[in-house]
């Protein structure tokens, strides 16, 4: 079904408007916009009516939510495929978001055990009593 | 088959196929243009928005780190007020919603329906930016400014650059109002509504980041 819809429209796309904009319609973007409120709508109620007993499952849940709807946004509204610009677009997308992941995890994770490390109590492990 | 170019290129085309025949040259069939991408800005934009987004990591990943570090300071327990953000939240996705209308607007060549909804778009952008902005000045009006703890700076950055980015959002969105009321929907605007676009919603992806990550983990102990 979309194979065949994306072949229409390349056939056509010179035809409409000489530049190579994404094709939207309203469908998609309202399926988008409801997702979006609903993914947005649950986290806010785990949070603030206390769902959850631990705060890590609180967090460990509201981050899954806000992956999805990062990828919700990404299909609904970016347009986001594998065919537009001949796959450069995603190819783009991919090498981001590994940079991404590299700075957060890497960040977080070095941070945390520098601190760690960094703990009063260490000194005396190393010189000690 | 030079009907099929774009508009800019038909009419020169309809002017050289014209002087080929009156000279009594034949028609010459062949593709000017390469089929692929034609300008390349789509692509070039999108990659201007990767790098955005490695701009907005280094924020986040700064703010994971200082993010617990109070400095004997208030806590994002303590300052942040979730009905205001989920207002601000609500703001933002209507406007991705509304700029999603405009696009469809423009789809079928209707300008003044572009342009209000462009305008909605930037009704609610502005909204959202004055209350980022009340809810600045009255964490610095409490005492917890940037300078007050390590936590505080890395917040007032992050959420900071993404404010600062939806204001030349809407700077952007006003002008182009401009353009398109002057110029109407001619390639070049077209191609500038979809750039904006995108800018537009991909500052919504980082708002989910920001709402998430900054404010609802934020206020769990």
């Amino acid at each position: 079904m979309s194979e065949h819809h994306d072949s229409v429209h390349e056939n056509h796309a010179h035809e409409h408007h000489g530049d190579e904009l994404p094709h939207a319609d309203f469908k998609s973007y309202m399926v988008g916009f409801i997702l979006s409120v609903i993914l947005t709508a649950i986290p806010f109620w785990i949070v603030m009516g206390g769902v959850f007993e631990t705060s890590s499952t609180t967090a460990l849940v509201i981050l899954g939510f806000a992956a999805v709807q990062i990828v919700v946004h990404m299909i609904y509204f970016l347009h986001m495929n594998f065919q537009s610009e001949g796959g450069w677009n995603m190819l783009a997308l991919i090498f981001t978001a590994v940079m991404v992941f590299i700075t957060l995890a890497g960040s977080l994770w070095v941070m945390y055990h520098l601190n760690v490390n960094m703990m009063p109590g260490m000194m005396e492990a190393i010189h000690g009593p | 088959m030079w009907k099929r170019n774009g508009h800019g290129y038909s009419r020169t085309m309809v002017d050289t196929t014209h002087t080929q025949q009156a000279q009594g040259q034949p028609l010459q069939f062949y593709e000017t243009e390469e089929h692929h991408p034609q300008t390349g800005t789509m692509l070039g934009f999108w990659l201007y928005l990767m790098s955005d987004c490695l701009i907005f990591a280094s924020l986040f990943a700064t703010y994971g780190v200082l993010g617990r570090s109070y400095a004997g300071g208030p806590t994002g327990a303590e300052l942040f007020d979730l009905p205001l953000v989920a207002m601000n939240t609500a703001l933002l996705l209507l406007s991705s919603i509304t700029y999603g209308f405009a696009m469809l607007e423009m789809q079928k060549n209707r300008v003044r329906g572009t342009i209000g909804w462009l305008l909605i778009t930037g009704l609610f952008g502005i909204g959202f930016l004055s209350l980022e902005l009340y809810e600045f000045a009255h964490l610095i009006h409490e005492g917890a400014g940037p300078q007050t703890s390590a936590f505080l700076t890395s917040f007032f950055a992050l959420v900071g650059t993404h404010g600062l980015h939806v204001f030349f959002g809407i700077v952007w969105l006003v002008t182009l109002c401009f353009q398109l009321r002057k110029h109407g929907l001619i390639p070049e605007n077209k191609r500038r509504v979809a750039c904006l676009s995108m800018f537009w919603h991909f500052l919504d992806v980082v708002w989910i980041g920001v709402f998430t990550f900054v404010y609802l983990m934020g206020v769990l102990v």
